[in-house]
C-alpha cells in the first residue's frame, strides 16, 4: 500500500515499531503533493524545509521513545485561515497575500508539541466565505474524485488534500458547514466540535459566535486522535470550554446497541438527489442492524435556520473584517493620499466580491432602523433553534441527517447566484448558532461521487459522535475508497 | 408595510459601501444591487416567527466573563508586531495624512 494511503492509526503503528521513519513518511507525502497538487490545487503554501526538519525531530523522539504520542511524526496540513507563526497565512485573500503571522494558533501549537509534522497551508474560500472554494482569490481547488467539480468549501483544500493522500489529516474551520460539506464531497471524515471545545486563538475570525476549528481525517478513529490533542481550555480564548477533555479513544469501542438515533423530519424532504436519499436510507438500515433505536423527531424551526445563520454571520463578519485597513497588516494602496482613500482602496482592491457583499449586508442589518427587524430578530429565532435541539435530545441521543441535498456540483455551476450557493448549506447551518457538535462521514456514492451523512449530538458530546461513527465504519467500507488520480 | 421590505437602490448601495470603507466601482455597485436585494428579501421570512417572549441568543450556554489578576505578562515584541506593517519608519507606523491643513 502506498504510504500516503495509510490512516494515522496505521502510520503510528509502523512508526512505533520503527518499520518506517517520519522522514520517509514526510518525503512520501511531499512527493505525493508534487505528483498531484498541480491538478488539485489543495495547497497555497508547502513548507518543505520546515516539514523535513520537524520529521527529523520526530524521528529523534521516536528513536528515544520519549514523549511519543499517536500523532508524533505524522504529516498534516492546515487551512490557511489558521495562523502559523513565521509561515505565510493568506486566508485566501489578496489583502493578506504577504502576511506572515508573528504568532501561532493554539491548535497548531498543540499539534506541533505532540510531534506532528506541518506540510503546508490549504486553500479555502476567501475569509472562509463560501461553499465551494471557488471564492479563493488565488485559484479554485478541484475535487479529487472529479477534477471538473468542486471539493466543497470553505475548507475545500483541506478536504481535497486528505482525500488525495496529500496529508494524513488537516485542521479546518467550520462556521456553517465549512468542514462538513467538503468532507462529504471528498469522501473524508470532518468534525465540527462543540463551540469552545477547541481554542479559536489564531483562527482568523469570520463569525465569532459560530466559528470552530476541527479535524478532517480518513477515519472517525483518526478524528478522535486529533481532537484529543487540540481540544481543551486556552487562556488566550475566553470562550473556550472549562469542561475537561474526555479520553475519546477509550470510549470509541463502546457498543451502540440501544442508543436512540433521531431522524429530524424537516431534513428528509423532497429536493434531495435520488442517489443521496438512497445512501442515507441504507445508512439508517445499517444503524438499525447495529441495534440502534430509530425514531422520528422534529426540529420545527429548521425552515428559518438558513436566514438566522446568514443574517448573524454577515453582521459578525462585517465587524471582524473592519480591521483590514492596510495600516497594521495587509496590502496598502500605494497611491492613497488620505486615510479614507487608504481604507477605500485597500479594501476595494483587496477583497473579492463575496466578501464585499457580506460586509455590506452585515453593516446594513446592524444599522439604526434595521437592527431590530433583522439582527435582533435573527438572534431571537436563534434561541428557538437551540431549544429545538434541546427538545429533540430529550428523546434521542444522536441525530442523523444528510450533509447536502446533492453531491459535489460542477465548478462554475453556482457562482452566478449567491443565494443558490447559500442553499448548499441548508442541512449544516443550524448547528453553529446552537453550538452543538456534528460529524460528517462517508456513507456511499452516487454516480461515482461521494455521499456523506451528518451525525449531531448534544453540546459537549463528541465522544458519542465518535462512538456511533466508529461503529458504522467497522461494518462499512465507504471510508476506505480512494480517488483514482491520474499518474 | 414593514421596515424589512424596503429594497435597496443604487444610492443606498454606495452609501453603505462608504460606511464600511469599501471602494466600489459603479459596475460593482450595479451588479451587487439585485443580489443584495434578493438576499434581504429572503431574510424577510423571519418575520413569520413569533418571538414575542423569546430572548436573543447573544450568549451561548456556559458563557461567562473570564478574568485574571491585572499583572503584566510578556506580550508580543515590537519587532514581531511591526514585521507586517506595510509602511513604517523606525518604531512608527506610517499613514497618509489624517487631518486637513488648517
Amino acid at each position: 500500500m502506498d504510504l500516503y494511503s495509510l490512516t494515522i492509526t496505521q502510520a503510528h503503528e509502523l512508526l512505533r515499531q520503527r518499520k518506517i521513519s517520519s522522514l520517509e513518511l514526510t518525503q512520501a507525502l511531499l512527493e505525493r503533493i508534487r505528483e498531484v497538487d498541480g491538478q488539485i490545487g489543495a495547497y497555497l503554501t508547502v513548507t518543505e524545509a520546515v516539514a523535513l526538519e520537524q520529521a527529523r525531530q520526530a524521528d529523534e523522539r521516536l528513536r528515544r521513545g520519549e514523549r511519543v504520542t499517536p500523532l508524533t511524526g505524522i504529516p498534516f496540513g492546515v487551512k490557511d485561515s489558521i495562523v502559523t507563526e513565521g509561515i505565510r497565512t493568506t486566508c485566501g485573500s489578496r489583502i493578506l497575500e504577504h502576511y506572515v503571522p508573528p504568532y501561532q494558533a493554539t491548535a497548531v501549537r498543540r499539534l506541533l508539541d505532540a510531534g506532528a509534522v506541518l506540510l503546508g497551508k490549504h486553500n479555502l474560500d476567501e475569509f472562509s466565505m463560501g461553499s465551494s472554494t471557488e471564492n479563493s482569490a488565488f485559484f479554485p481547488t478541484r475535487n479529487p474524485w472529479d477534477l471538473k467539480r468542486v471539493p466543497g468549501g470553505s475548507s475545500g483544500g483541506s478536504a481535497a488534500a486528505v482525500a488525495a493522500g496529500e496529508c494524513f489529516f488537516a485542521l479546518g474551520g467550520d462556521t456553517g458547514g465549512s468542514i462538513r460539506l467538503p468532507a462529504a464531497f471528498c469522501n473524508v471524515v470532518g468534525l465540527k466540535p462543540t463551540y469552545g471545545r477547541v481554542s479559536r486563538y489564531g483562527l482568523i475570525a469570520l463569525a465569532s459566535s459560530f466559528d470552530t476549528i476541527g479535524p478532517l481525517t480518513r477515519t472517525v478513529e483518526d478524528a478522535a486522535l486529533v481532537l484529543q490533542v487540540i481540544a481543551g481550555q486556552d487562556a488566550h480564548d475566553a470562550t473556550s470550554l472549562a469542561q475537561p477533555v474526555p479520553d475519546y479513544a477509550a470510549q470509541l469501542q463502546r457498543p451502540v446497541k440501544g442508543l436512540r438515533l433521531g431522524l429530524p423530519r424537516e431534513y428528509f424532504v423532497p429536493g434531495m438527489e435520488a442517489g443521496v436519499e438512497a445512501a442515507l436510507q441504507e445508512a439508517i438500515r445499517q444503524f438499525e442492524r447495529l441495534g440502534m433505536e430509530i425514531r422520528e423527531v422534529s426540529l420545527p424551526h429548521t425552515p428559518y435556520a438558513l436566514a438566522v445563520y446568514y443574517l448573524i454571520l454577515f453582521a459578525e463578519a462585517s465587524a471582524n473584517l473592519a480591521r483590514f485597513d492596510g495600516v497594521r497588516f495587509g496590502s496598502a494602496a500605494q497611491q492613497a493620499q488620505t486615510i479614507p482613500e487608504l481604507y477605500l482602496e485597500t479594501r476595494g482592491k483587496g477583497f473579492g466580491a463575496e466578501v464585499k457583499r457580506r460586509i455590506m449586508l452585515g453593516a446594513y442589518t446592524l444599522s439604526a432602523g434595521y437592527y431590530d427587524a433583522y439582527y435582533l430578530k435573527a438572534q431571537r429565532v436563534r434561541t428557538l433553534l437551540r431549544q429545538d435541539f434541546e427538545r429533540a435530545f430529550e428523546v434521542c441521543d444522536v441525530l442523523l441527517t444528510p450533509v447536502s441535498p446533492g453531491v459535489a456540483f460542477r465548478l462554475g455551476e453556482k457562482t452566478a447566484d449567491p443565494l443558490a450557493m447559500y442553499l448548499s448549506d441548508v442541512y449544516l447551518v443550524a448547528t453553529n448558532p446552537a453550538g452543538v457538535p456534528a460529524l460528517a462521514l462517508p456513507c456511499g456514492f452516487s454516480e461515482g461521487l461521494p455521499v456523506g451523512m451528518q451525525l449531531i449530538a448534544r453540546h459537549g458530546e463528541e465522544a458519542l459522535l465518535f462512538q456511533v461513527g466508529h461503529a458504522y465504519q467497522q461494518v462499512t467500507e465507504w471510508h476506505k475508497m480512494r480517488p483514482a488520480l491520474g499518474r | 408595510m414593514s421596515d424589512t421590505h424596503h429594497p435597496l437602490n443604487i444610492e443606498t448601495v454606495h452609501h453603505i459601501a462608504n460606511l464600511v470603507q469599501l471602494g466600489l466601482t459603479d459596475e460593482e455597485a450595479a451588479a451587487f444591487l439585485p443580489q443584495l436585494n434578493a438576499i434581504l428579501e429572503y431574510f424577510a421570512l423571519l418575520q413569520e416567527v413569533d418571538t414575542e417572549s423569546v430572548p436573543p441568543a447573544f450568549l451561548l450556554p456556559g458563557a461567562r466573563n473570564v478574568l485574571r489578576e491585572d499583572n503584566p505578562e510578556p506580550g508580543m515584541s515590537r519587532e514581531a508586531f511591526l514585521s507586517n506593517i506595510p509602511a513604517s519608519e523606525g518604531e512608527y507606523v506610517s499613514v497618509p495624512r489624517v487631518l486637513e491643513e488648517a
